[in-house]
């Protein structure tokens, strides 16, 4: 991930990012440029984007320090469930990829990739420049549809298999209509590479459905009642929205792993899907908690620091708000439910009232009674199925990013933590080199020195970083509010749409049994 | 919970639930006639002008107007309490000259405990909840009190109005007693001693007519009857708990309502984004539609839970007829064996000859009453579902269009606002 180069800028018009790379003073590109580019490109030479340490040409040290906290991160974050044997196969082939298995702390720069034989430079230009012209206007043209759950297997090894659909002008894709078939382990291990790669440079990467456990067990194991399918549709819905969310990012969607996920025939088997779960997340925010109280003492007093405290307590005090609401609105969709239980129940027993009614009109009266409440039912059962799929999976999808949201500004305070700490260390090692001085001993004197040079880098480095993230963070955060609000917007007013159609489908049924009601003599 | 000294049932209209007065006028008339086709009768009037919610007890203002000569005025009101109106029912059961009438069944107790409570737990929960949030819930609970204060009073009304409605029963001296009688009647409560010989009275009974109801009848009229009424009180009480379920479900639904209004509010007033505006219309929107929908559970529970409750009672007290009609043609027919008995052994015949008289005479009454009342019962039946089935249709058809157009308007400034 480019330490410095920013995300293609939705709707500023200005190709910054262009320039920059036609300068070829930069030594780093962002993910955009670099698995395009075969070797042979004309541009400067791009340097695996996904890897940020890999931006200073520096000392390996730090390449470990970061993947330690990479390690750190997901030992904390991620809920680990092998599905297989337990040996860890590099998902990405031979390719240069960051720790979505950080076992090596050697990393992992190479000055060059090898190319994945995607399309040529030329194409990438053209491609870039789409995407950014798309982006200007605002039109991601990519739709992206989950569908056709197929159960495949038998017993505990089953899975359910869904098709997933890429309809698209973008010519990044080599066609423009295509569809493969993916597990949810694939789903997950798409996002864990994502989460990987973008995460702690600041980009807010959507987090996938929740893994459950107790839902595919009964799949699996053949369940073939109400439930199951319900519960394979409610994880189709949320598969699909992950992915529509995801290839709106402008930055994500130009990467080559999200790629390969929409097209590829054949994908590796993500073995450890290691999601980076709710929870895990939760617990990384909260072992923040005293780096924030330590930074923003220390820190200045200044505009930047002023938007990053506001908008983290905005996102709180949203998130708070937000799951209070969920509360509420699953506690409709569950007494929608009863509702249409107890109508169906209501309907049957007007039946047999009407038919033991011996007045003739009441009793045929009664028993449109009945057909009308029975319709009734239908109707609650609808409507309780959009209160849930509109109104609540939006609420719960929002509760999962903000928790995202928090996860970047996490990443923020441990990377301001490291800036911190090489400071820290370089005035040990000066304080040393003047030990050594004063000691006189010439070659430790030059040891020192060399290491002071290192750590000034580093502390360079910590400083670049730290701004690059904060930049990208509030890009991100403004692209995500505008997101939000649009979400929202549509969302809602698609949900009192359905609710304007409960109404008129009420009126039509009353008003066909107001006559026959009046017609009892 | 305090004691609280209202509400009152005027004869002006209640405040609280927040409909124009023409509606409520529409349902308190509605209450009065709910179940129950009567004709207003300038010979003897009745209602409950007014009543009084006290801690334990209610209190009714029984109102009568009457051109009858047996009342000292014309037109006079006294107090009473539930107690009174079961002693007067009781006193019909048991007296033997109405067994062939449907005694119109008794009013249930008023119950405000489930309601009562619920505003004791509000009050605990006072401070976790925002002010705004309190207010809305305690309005919300005092209008459920409200409304079941009305239904009692006009359950309780409307047994007075079938009583005056009666022919022969008008004429009762205890339902004088108790319109005129301007004392407390001093009739306390049945003590546990009596409470449990009505429970083995009512065992007795339920065996007997288990017993009687197997004696095929000779009438064909009475036999169907027995048939039909039979599964019909067992449906009503079906149909009647369904509905009471499903009445309770929608509210449920509404309170949720409410309670995602105040969280859209709370994001609405918080938001730092422009969708601030956005939810908060949607709030505005919930809480307007939340009325409406709880409008729509208290009509439903009015017009067919109440109706079919009604029904439940009225069609037990004409089972209770036709019991009492089939042990006098027991007896009847026992007088019958004894008298053939005595015949034979030429010993009390003429004792046996009277008894087998009194007999016929009584059951022969029984049914010729009895016939009529079961004549009258479905009249009313039909006429009472008639009336409240069209009733409900109509309101059902005003809140969803209310709703409708609620929503409409909604989405019209929604859309134009983005």
């Amino acid at each position: 991930m480019a330490a410095e180069r920013e995300p293609p800028p939705l709707g500023d018009g200005k190709p910054t990012d262009f320039e920059d790379l036609e300068d070829g003073e930069d030594l780093f590109t962002s993910t955009v440029s670099t698995l395009e580019s075969s070797p042979s490109s004309p541009e400067p030479a791009s340097l695996p984007a996904e890897d940020i340490s890999a931006n200073s040409n520096g000392p390996k040290p730090t390449e470990v320090v970061l993947d330690d906290d990479r390690e750190d991160l997901f030992a904390e974050a991620t809920e680990e469930v092998s599905l297989d044997s337990p040996e860890r196969e590099p998902i990405l082939s031979s390719e240069p990829s960051p720790a979505v298995t950080p076992v090596t702390p050697t990393t992992l720069i190479a000055p060059r990739i090898e190319s994945k034989s995607m399309s040529a430079p030329v194409i990438f230009d053209r491609s870039r420049e789409e995407i950014e012209e798309e982006a200007n206007g605002d039109i991601f043209d990519i739709e992206i549809g989950v569908s056709d759950p197929e159960k495949v297997g038998d017993g505990m090894n089953a899975y359910m298999a869904y098709r997933v659909t890429t309809k698209t002008s973008l010519s990044m894709f080599s066609k423009s209509e295509f569809s493969v078939k993916r597990r949810f382990s694939d789903f997950l291990g798409l996002h864990s590479k994502l989460a990987s790669k973008y995460l702690h440079v600041g980009y807010i990467v959507p987090p996938a459905p929740e893994k459950s456990i107790v839902g595919m067990t009964k799949v699996k194991v053949g369940k073939e009642d109400s439930s199951s399918t319900e519960f394979v549709e409610k994880r189709r819905a949320a598969l699909e929205r992950y992915l529509q969310r995801t290839v709106k990012h402008p930055t994500l969607l130009q990467d080559p792993d999200l790629r390969q996920f929409l097209e590829s025939s054949e994908l590796p088997r993500a073995v450890n899907t290691q999601a980076l779960s709710g929870a895990g997340i939760l617990r990384m925010v909260n072992k923040a908690a005293d780096a924030v109280n330590k930074m923003t003492i220390k820190m200045n007093e200044s505009d930047a620091v002023r938007w990053f405290e506001e908008k983290q307590q905005q996102f709180e005090n949203l998130d708070q708000q937000l799951r209070k609401l969920h509360v509420s609105v699953e506690a409709l969709v569950c007494h929608r439910k009863e509702l249409s239980a107890n109508t169906a129940a209501f309907a049957k027993s007007a039946a047999m009232l009407g038919n033991s009614e011996d007045h003739t009109a009441l009793s045929r009266a009664l028993s449109q009674l009945a057909e009308v409440e029975e319709k009734i039912d239908q109707l609650h059962q609808e409507q309780a199925f959009a209160d849930f799929y509109m109104f609540s999976e939006l609420l719960s999808d929002y509760i999962r990013l903000i928790a995202a949201v928090k996860g970047v500004f996490d990443h923020r305070m441990k990377c301001w933590q490291k800036w911190e700490d090489a400071q820290i260390t370089l005035l040990k090692k000066r304080e040393a080199e003047a030990k050594m001085m004063v000691a006189n001993k010439p070659d430790k004197i030059q040891q020192a020195k060399n290491e002071i040079r290192e750590w000034e880098a580093k502390v360079q480095q910590g400083e670049r970083d730290f701004e690059q993230i904060s930049k990208t963070i509030r890009k991100e955060v403004g692209r995500f509010e505008k997101e939000r609000v649009k979400d929202f917007k549509t969302v809602i007013i698609k949900y009192l749409e359905s609710l304007v159609q409960t109404q008129q489908q009420l009126i039509k049924y009353w008003e066909a049994f107001l006559p026959e009601a009046k017609a009892i003599a | 919970m305090r004691a609280c000294a209202g509400p009152r049932l005027g004869a002006a209209m209640m405040e609280g639930l927040d409909d124009g007065p023409d509606f409520l006028s529409e349902e308190d008339r509605g209450l009065k006639a709910i179940n129950v086709d009567l004709q207003s009768d300038a010979a003897l009037q009745v209602d409950i002008s007014d009543a009084l919610s006290e801690r334990d007890k209610v209190k009714f203002t029984v109102h009568t107007k009457s051109s009858l000569p047996n009342f000292k005025q014309n037109e006079f009101s006294v107090v009473r309490q539930h107690e009174e109106f079961i002693w007067l029912h009781d006193s019909f059961v048991e007296n033997e000259d109405y067994a062939g009438y449907i005694i119109p069944p008794a009013p249930p107790r008023p119950d405000f405990d489930a309601s009562r409570e619920k505003l004791q737990k509000l009050g605990e929960g006072e401070g976790s909840m925002t002010k705004e949030e309190f207010t809305k819930m305690k309005q919300e609970l005092e209008a459920e009190y409200l409304a079941i204060f009305k239904k009692t009073v006009a359950m309780h009304e409307v047994f007075l109005c079938r009583v005056a409605a009666h022919p022969i029963l008008r004429r009762d001296l205890n339902f004088h007693v108790f319109l005129e009688y301007n004392q407390d009647l001093s009739v306390r409560g049945k003590n546990k001693k009596e409470k449990l010989e009505d429970f083995f009275k009512n065992m007795v009974k339920s065996a007997d007519g288990v017993i009687v109801s197997g004696v095929k009848d000779v009438d064909d009229f009475f036999e169907h009857e027995r048939t039909f009424l039979l599964e019909y009180h067992n449906r009503v009480k079906d149909a009647s708990a369904k509905s009471d379920r499903m009445t309770r479900s929608h509210k449920s639904a509404a309170d949720d309502y409410n309670r995602i209004g105040s969280s859209l509010y709370a994001l609405g007033t918080q938001d730092s984004t422009d969708i601030c505006k956005f939810f908060l219309k949607v709030s505005e929107l919930f809480d307007k539609t939340r009325k409406i929908e709880a409008r729509v559970s208290a009509d439903e529970d009015l017009k067919l839970s109440d109706l079919l409750k009604y029904y439940l009672r009225e069609s037990q007290a004409a089972k209770d007829l036709l019991y009492r009609r089939s042990r006098s043609l027991v007896d009847y027919e026992n007088a019958n064996k004894a008298l053939d008995k005595a015949r034979a052994k030429n010993k009390d015949v003429l004792q046996a000859e009277t008894s087998q008289q009194l007999c016929c005479q009584k059951f022969e009454k029984i049914s010729e009453s009895a016939k009529q009342e079961l004549i009258d019962f479905k009249t009313r039946r039909v006429a009472a579902f008639r009336k409240n089935l069209v009733e409900l249709a109509e309101l059902e058809l005003k809140h969803a269009k209310g709703n409708l157009q609620l929503l409409q308007n909604c989405l019209a400034v929604l859309n134009g606002d983005t």
